[in-house]
């Protein structure tokens, strides 16, 4: 109930972000010429409306979605094509290993932040033979064991204990998320900032501050190279929609969260609603 | 349009039986729809190891087109282009309905073309919404003839682009589904303008008639309960079987296991999968035709003199499009357009022109052609399926089974291509 009442409010707030941005589309496009009414409208189809995400901020959101395409373009882009152009192939695989493997702590304390005891297990095992005989996680042995990886992260369990996404949210650089997650990967990062600080691993450096630093730089550059969605790419007009559909669900279904009242909201909705 | 298909591809993967025919052909999946969404199983595809050389070409092809501020992101027309270090055949590709230069299956023909050897440069189909925004002179795609000369022209500026970096011993031409078509349309402009002088032509699982084929396609929606206007309450259902069918399950991720498994258990009917597939069909529609009514100010789903900017929400003009068939936008957009652009030009005559029987004659006589099709391509009727095998004989190649391009990367199919290809064919 509480979802569909969080569905109403969302409804409400993007009337009136609606309603205020076509005031100023009024006001600044008054030497235009007039608009005419299209042929086709969303009043004349009876039917439900579809792959569609509460998307309060769409505004703030598609402005994000663009910042990032620029961003991508003229700064992480170019950077990640540099960093793959100097480094051998196999040594980026060994990277992606040793980032993979340290993510492996989100994972575990997140399944046990679920009470999953045997995923929380798998995972600790996972972690200590990529640790070791896996040489830091430059190597995946544990796979090869049978120990299959399991991501978590708070996101997922704060969904896990009830927590509904909340409105469609598109963060600087990080890209698709939700309310929800983006309370979830401020604790992931405070937990894993917090064990860091207390390991302290380039303590005795003398530089720490530099090293700690590489090591973030490095960490985003690793995640963007392995990550070959490129914004704007397929072309398709209504991309913005198909990728918030395509994050909203496949986060929705894995924190074990299907569209329950889908079909009564459906029952009585017509598109035009 | 990988995205599109990605959600589809998620909720249909179905059941097949794993029961192949003895042909000695050793693609496996017999059912049309199932092979058209399953594709070609790893294994079964030939090894493609090379790396190749590959940039995007992003070309200005009609210099100082003015683009509406909703599509700030479109820069030009994106082709994609492999070059070979030495003198080479080179081979233009044309992309099926709604795909661009990188679908998944246009990567796959240009790997295995690269990998025998030959310069490629993939082109979007005209459908594309990047092609409508950069490519098109009228911003209206269907109409064969000028769909050719679109094409023709953005080959020319893309040959101008990269023709100081490669050396090239003759052009060569394909194009898939929808492309295929437009593909005999160009090389028929080719034997005019002689720019190339296409030394083989190949058309993979081409469509006979533009209008029977979108026909066949809008078809399948009407398998749904409550037929193609009910398509939201029959998305949402399937939706729901997905995510129900992964709570049920105990499955760690929406992975290949989780895909396997709706397809052994028969998540999905015949009647839904048709379904499915009909609505991935017009989900890329929606794209062309929002697309076109925005570059050409039409009035059909956005409102007349509207400017739309890069923040304003798109979703209720995705929903109207969606909801539009290929018979409304042929009836009320596309014909409309043509007959005041043509006086007298009659529905059924456009619709005759809007297929292989208006050039037959040429068809029939360059030996430059080769065809390659399958028996049971939902697209083609059977009558259509005999008209190729009359039309090209010996150059038409047809397969028992494979849906619509579901075999395309099955290892005999691009043997066969390539091949082609290679053959030391006499140049008419």
């Amino acid at each position: 109930m509480r979802t569909v009442t969080g569905y109403a409010v969302c409804r409400i707030v993007t009337a009136l972000t609606l309603m205020l941005t076509l005031a100023g589309c009024a006001a600044t496009r008054a030497h235009t010429q007039a608009e005419v009414r299209p042929w086709h409208s969303i009043n004349e189809f009876r039917d439900q409306r579809y792959a569609e995400v509460a998307d309060p901020w769409e505004g703030f959101n598609r402005g994000m979605y663009r910042f990032n395409f620029y961003f991508d373009k003229y700064i992480f882009l170019p950077v990640v094509t540099g960093y793959e152009f100097v480094t051998p192939d196999f040594v980026e695989d060994r990277i992606s290993g040793v980032f993979n493997n340290l993510s492996e702590i989100r994972n575990l304390t997140n399944s046990m932040f679920q009470l999953k005891a045997a995923e929380s297990a798998t995972t600790l095992g996972r972690f200590l033979t990529n640790s070791t005989l896996g040489l830091g996680g430059m190597f995946d042995p544990a796979t090869r064991f049978g120990l299959a990886r399991q991501d978590q992260d708070f996101g997922k369990t704060l969904g896990y204990w009830g927590a509904s996404s909340g409105p469609y949210l598109v963060l600087p650089i990080f890209g698709p998320s939700s309310l929800r997650d983006t309370g979830g990967l401020a604790v992931d990062y405070a937990i894993s900032y917090g064990l860091y600080t207390a390991v302290d691993p380039f303590g005795s450096t003398g530089n720490s501050f530099a090293w700690d630093a590489g090591v973030t730089a490095l960490g985003a550059i690793d995640a963007r190279h392995r990550q070959s969605f490129r914004y704007y790419e397929s072309g398709y007009p209504f991309e913005y929609n198909v990728v918030r559909f395509i994050y909203h669900e496949q986060r929705e279904i894995e924190t074990g969260k299907a569209p329950v009242e889908e079909e009564e909201k459906a029952k009585s909705t017509p598109v035009s609603e | 349009m990988h995205l599109s298909l990605l959600i589809i591809a998620c909720l249909v993967l179905l059941p097949m039986s794993s029961r192949a025919a003895d042909d000695g052909y050793g693609y496996p999946i017999p059912g049309s729809y199932e092979a058209t969404i399953l594709g070609t199983p790893a294994g079964l595809m030939p090894e493609l190891t090379a790396k190749m050389n590959i940039r995007q070409l992003v070309l200005e092809v009609i210099p100082g087109r003015h683009k509406p501020p909703v599509f700030f992101y479109d820069e030009g027309l994106r082709c994609s282009f492999a070059y070979q270090n030495k003198k080479a055949p080179l081979v233009f590709l044309i992309a099926g309905a709604g795909a661009n230069d990188r679908s998944a299956k246009m990567l796959s023909l240009m790997q295995g073309l690269y990998q025998a050897g030959f310069h490629v440069i993939t082109l979007p189909s005209p459908t594309h919404a990047n092609f409508i925004i950069s490519a098109s002179q009228s911003g209206i795609p269907g109409e064969l003839t000028e769909d050719a000369a679109d094409l023709y022209h953005a080959m020319e500026v893309a040959w101008q682009k990269v023709q100081g970096d490669i050396e090239v011993s003759s052009f060569n031409l394909g194009g898939y589904s929808l492309g295929a078509a437009e593909a005999a349309f160009v090389a028929k402009l080719d034997e005019e303008r002689r720019v190339f002088n296409f030394r083989k032509v190949l058309m993979i699982n081409p469509p006979v008639s533009l209008y029977g084929s979108a026909t066949r396609i809008e078809e399948l929606l009407k398998q749904i309960p409550g037929g193609p206007k009910k398509q939201g309450i029959f998305f949402n259902k399937m939706l729901s079987k997905f995510s129900e069918f992964y709570r049920a399950g105990n499955f760690v991720s929406i992975n290949d296991d989780f895909l396997y498994a709706i397809y052994s258990e028969r998540l999905f009917s015949r009647e839904q999968t048709a379904g499915l597939i009909g609505l991935t069909y017009r989900i890329n529609l929606a794209g062309m035709i929002f697309a076109s009514d925005v570059m050409t100010n039409s009035g059909y789903v956005v409102p007349k003199n509207r400017v739309l900017h890069g923040t304003d929400s798109l979703t209720d003009y995705f929903l109207v499009s969606t909801h539009l068939s290929f018979f409304d936008y042929f009836n009320e957009y596309f014909y409309p357009y043509f007959e005041k652009r043509r006086p007298g030009l009659t529905k059924e005559a456009f619709i005759q022109s809007l297929s292989l029987r208006s050039i037959e004659g040429y068809l029939k006589s360059s030996a430059k052609f080769g065809v390659m099709a399958n028996e049971n391509d939902f697209i083609l009727t059977g009558p259509e399926l005999d008209y190729l095998r009359r039309i090209f004989g010996e150059r038409a190649k047809i397969y028992p089974r494979g849906g619509h391009l579901g075999n395309l990367e099955y290892k005999d199919n691009m043997a066969y291509m390539v091949g082609f290809f290679k053959e030391q064919g006499v140049r008419p």
